[in-house]
């Protein structure tokens, strides 16, 4: 180090903080400029229907098998903690609550983030690398309104409809342990989920969590693309953070709405 | 004012530099530079020399730090978005790799700008499309994808791409790199092909000298972010300027040094002043 450049960590702190702050202001206007295009992009719901198709259709086979195996263990695990107090007929309860409150909108957006999500950083931080995106606004089409928001609409449409086939499994995967496995009788099985489960309560504040999830992972996986590095070593850092990032903000999310949900 | 009416590109007193950590990274200085009408301008020069950077200011897609940049007569620096997007379906841009998309087909990929800004009916797309392709010889390929076609048929498809909007003018940026010398003399041919049938103005930024000599009406060599040489081919081949006459005869010794500035060998070696002997053998090249 030169003597003069005592003070030199001290314009490295600025300048992070201040790289930092500027990538905060780009993201958070980036969202609010996808969020402005809504209804110019709704209104070309082609594009928004394929990412549905997809978005949705790269992740249900991984959806639908984790749901059942959680429905699995938690039929299991309910079981053997219900029957210790003589209520094991309430397990279809337990099933159904533990997945549509929780499990099903938490576990479906963090598998949505390993499966879909990486996959839209790393195609638009390809497309980016490839000049795709400067070829599109050479040709006077905003890459913001063309690729972006049908994704982020095919992502945030997605979401709920994917939750709902994992809790829909998940509580299947329920039913066998429980009812074909141990054999509790299905009928309490049945009309204690029925009594217990609260559409507006327990399944309108699951779908509520699966959009606020749908539109987290998809906006942190378009913008991580979006920002990322032209290079294979960019993409390949953006892809992981994608993950990271998603899959901490869906987990603090959770917990903040579920403490705003269920608190009363 | 005669200057004026023919210029459909002009540069004013442009600056341009990239900010950095530590201070900026000056590009273009007080550049100014005018693109005639109808002609094939060719742009050369060092790599780094700002030859892209002259094409992305065209096209809006930097800004300059000063001066201003005129794309027929108005600002594009001062453009809102939606005067810059006006003036972009003016202009066609060829990227060095094609840059196509690679989940349309060849056929999608030139129909692409006319579905985003045409109501046309799809059989009149079709029409222009197949016109388009078969003006660069690729009206059979229109089916393939994109990892089904070479990099020379590539570079033809983003082409057809580009003037499929019929723009005024096209920017070319390294067309010639990594083409194999059919694909090379195919697409020379075509821009000055093109540039005279459509009446369009074309830009060529490029290395390869006996192509780009051959096709251009102007040539303007950048160095050190402002001229070098400029005019035609022939004035340009004969320069006595020792810039030129290197990037011209592509010499190793010149102006432009083979060494990136950085510590003396002498320090790098720990070979105090002995190294200065072997220094202009080493510079030729030559095996010492």
């Amino acid at each position: 180090m030169k003597p003069g450049d005592g003070f030199s960590w001290l314009a490295d702190l600025g300048l992070s903080v201040r790289t930092k702050l500027a990538e905060l202001g780009f993201a958070a206007r980036l969202f609010v400029k996808l969020f402005a295009l809504t209804p110019a992009t709704l209104l070309r719901f082609g594009l928004v229907r394929d990412q549905i198709f997809f978005l949705g259709n790269y992740s249900l086979a991984i959806i639908a098998v984790s749901g059942l195996f959680v429905g699995f263990v938690l039929g299991l695990q309910g079981y053997y903690t219900l029957q210790r107090y003589g209520s094991s007929e309430a397990l279809g309860l337990l099933v159904a609550l533990s997945l549509v409150r929780e499990l099903g909108p938490v576990i479906t957006a963090l598998l949505f983030a390993g499966r879909a999500g990486t996959a839209l950083t790393a195609e638009i931080g390809l497309m980016k690398a490839g000049e795709q995106l400067s070829a599109m606004e050479m040709m006077a089409v905003d890459p913001i309104r063309r690729i972006l928001a049908p994704r982020l609409w095919g992502g945030v449409i997605a979401m709920p409809l994917l939750a709902a086939v994992f809790s829909a499994v998940g509580i299947a995967g329920g039913w066998m342990v429980g009812v074909l496995m141990i054999g509790i009788d299905a009928g309490s099985f049945w009309s204690q989920m029925q009594g217990g489960v609260d559409v507006w309560r327990d399944v309108g504040n699951g779908v509520i969590k699966s959009l606020v999830f749908g539109v987290t992972v998809t906006f942190v996986a378009l913008y991580q693309g979006f920002e990322a590095q032209p290079t294979p070593e960019g993409v390949s850092l953006a892809t992981t953070r994608t993950v990271v990032v998603a899959s901490l903000a869906v987990l603090g999310l959770d917990f903040l709405l579920t403490a705003w949900m269920f608190s009363i | 004012m005669a200057e004026l009416t023919t210029a459909l590109v002009e540069f004013k007193q442009v600056t341009f530099a990239y900010p950095g950590a530590r201070g900026e990274r000056v590009i273009l200085k007080d550049l100014s530079l005018s693109v005639p009408c109808g002609k094939v301008t060719a742009l050369m020069g060092a790599s780094g020399g700002g030859k892209t950077t002259v094409l992305r200011l065209i096209g809006g897609q930097q800004k300059a730090s000063t001066g201003k940049v005129l794309f027929d007569g108005q600002d594009v620096g001062g453009m809102a978005q939606k005067a810059l997007y006006e003036a972009r379906r003016r202009m066609g841009m060829l990227f060095q790799f094609g840059a196509l998309f690679t989940d349309l087909s060849v056929f999608d990929n030139v129909a692409f700008p006319l579905r985003e800004h045409t109501d046309l009916s799809p059989e009149l797309i079709r029409d222009i499309v197949l016109m388009k392709l078969d003006a660069v010889g690729l009206r059979g390929a229109r089916e393939l994808m994109p990892s089904e076609i070479s990099g020379g048929m590539a570079r033809r498809v983003a082409l057809a791409r580009a003037i499929v909007l019929d723009p005024e003018l096209i920017m070319y940026d390294e067309p010639f790199a990594g083409l194999d010398p059919i694909s090379l003399g195919t697409a020379a041919q075509l821009i000055r092909q093109l540039n005279d049938t459509l009446g369009i103005t074309s830009i060529v930024v490029s290395h390869d000298l006996e192509e780009t000599f051959r096709i251009a009406d102007q040539v303007i060599i950048l160095a050190n972010g402002g001229i070098a040489a400029q005019g035609t081919p022939q004035e340009v081949m004969n320069s006595t300027d020792p810039l030129v006459h290197q990037f011209v005869n592509a010499l190793s010794e010149g102006p432009v040094e083979f060494h990136y500035p950085g510590p003396p060998a002498e320090a790098d070696f720990g070979l105090p002043g002995q190294l200065t002997e072997l220094k202009p053998p080493f510079k030729k090249g030559g095996s010492t």
